[in-house]
């Protein structure tokens, strides 16, 4: 038995029969693909050919049991850089980890060829590239997972941002649509952005409009409460409108107390309020 | 030792908080002022804190305890100009300051209190 020589016998087996290894493996990687264009096709050949050199490369000089050494730096490098690519193009799971394991197949049957007349070395070498493919494999799923959350962190900080529009209605009136779930960190940017813009504008009144707010529970309404007094600490005064029915009965049974605060059920109502604290009257000509 | 100065400007007294409040300065603030409601009949006092951009518990209850003081000698008062991240932090605090009246700037502020007398002289007519 030389199960020693068999990872560098395995690099050296790959990269005799690379044209026919990879022809097989993008093969069935075609097959696999749902909508293929020329542009991912030229891709995922790419990949593959650049995959199969690196791994022919660290299987011959670091052997094939340690896929986590030096060795395959390179190897695991690549496939950050592919798992992160088809994780922003939106592949799913499977279909980045079928990217290593339909290796297995084109690669065993070359190895079946290769060292068919010796059983016991054939069985060795096929559990070692198995295991090491495997482990690049959940190599890649980690890689794949953390660039999904990394995009998910990033989709969340640009919501945060949008959802949070403070609009001048009237000379001294600001208005404050809500739109979504206020947790603690929505109401930390809602709260600094409506303040810098009370400072911007010197609005006296603000109406905090909660009609696209789903569900108003104790929690939120404290956050509320608290921006109502931030801005009352400032000098302006707050309205809240938009109070569904549902909501209503929810915020008395809850025992929440909004009695300090001038609540109307439209927006339109609240600005007649504003107008009139302001100074200022509609009329119509 | 250093003092926080208190203008007098017709029945109001202004006062203006430019320097970083420390503990030994506030409690001094506390001790000019009410003398001065008293010396000088003031009506109506305005505290700006508009150059104030940091507050620690013991500031935010000493701003909230000379409003209060001042409320006490009948002088209505007005804390004008607190910066957004002031505000914040005194509700994040806890310190919401029931009852103390508050504008964006110094003209507001004036304009809050003249009409508060205003009414006063108003219903004092109408007695």
């Amino acid at each position: 038995m030389t199960m020693n020589a068999s990872p560098a016998s395995i690099g050296n087996l790959i990269v005799n029969h690379q044209d026919a290894i990879l022809e097989a493996w993008l093969g069935d990687l075609r097959k696999l693909m749902v909508r293929s264009t020329s542009a991912a096709d030229d891709q995922l050949k790419r990949h593959c050919s650049q995959f199969l050199a690196l791994f022919a490369q660290a299987t011959a000089k670091g052997g094939a049991e340690d896929g986590d050494g030096r060795a395959y730096d390179e190897v695991r490098g690549l496939l950050a850089e592919i798992s992160s690519a088809r994780a922003k193009q939106g592949s799913t799971p499977s279909e980045t980890a079928t990217f290593i394991f339909s290796l297995k197949q084109p690669l065993f049957s070359v190895m079946r060829d290769a060292l068919s007349a010796d059983a016991g070395m054939l069985a060795g070498a096929l559990w070692t590239v198995s295991t090491l493919l495997d482990k690049l494999g959940l190599y890649t799923m980690e890689v794949f997972q953390k660039s999904r959350d990394q995009i998910i962190v990033r989709q969340q900080q640009e919501l945060l941002e949008l959802s949070t529009p403070v609009v001048k209605l009237w000379q001294d009136i600001l208005a404050l649509p809500l739109i979504g779930t206020l947790d603690s960190a929505r109401t930390q940017v809602v709260m600094e952005s409506l303040l810098q813009k009370i400072v911007e504008t010197g609005a006296a009144i603000a109406i905090i409009d909660i009609t696209g707010v789903p569900t108003v529970d104790t929690l939120v309404a404290q956050h509320l409460m608290k921006t109502i007094a931030a801005a009352r600490l400032m000098g302006a005064d707050c309205i809240i409108s938009g109070i569904r029915p549902q909501i209503a009965q929810t915020i008395v049974h809850l025992g929440v107390n909004l009695e300090d605060v001038v609540t109307k059920a439209t927006l339109a109502d609240a600005f007649v309020v504003a107008l009139g604290r302001v100074g200022a009257s509609i009329k119509r000509i | 030792m250093e003092r926080i100065p208190i203008l007098r400007i017709g029945d109001l007294l202004l006062v203006t908080i430019q320097v970083d409040m420390h503990d030994r300065l506030a409690m001094t603030l506390q001790d000019d002022l009410t003398e001065r409601i008293v010396r000088d009949e003031a009506k109506g006092v305005l505290i700006d804190i508009s150059a104030l951009d940091l507050v620690d518990s013991f500031i935010g209850r000493m701003i909230s305890n000379t409003a209060s003081m001042a409320r006490v000698l009948d002088a209505q008062t007005v804390l004008v100009g607190m910066q957004p991240a002031v505000a914040i932090t005194l509700v994040e605090l806890g310190l919401t300051l029931t009852g103390v009246k508050t504008a964006l700037n110094v003209e507001r502020g004036m304009a809050l209190l003249g009409k508060d007398f205003q009414h006063g002289a108003r219903s004092d007519q109408a007695r």
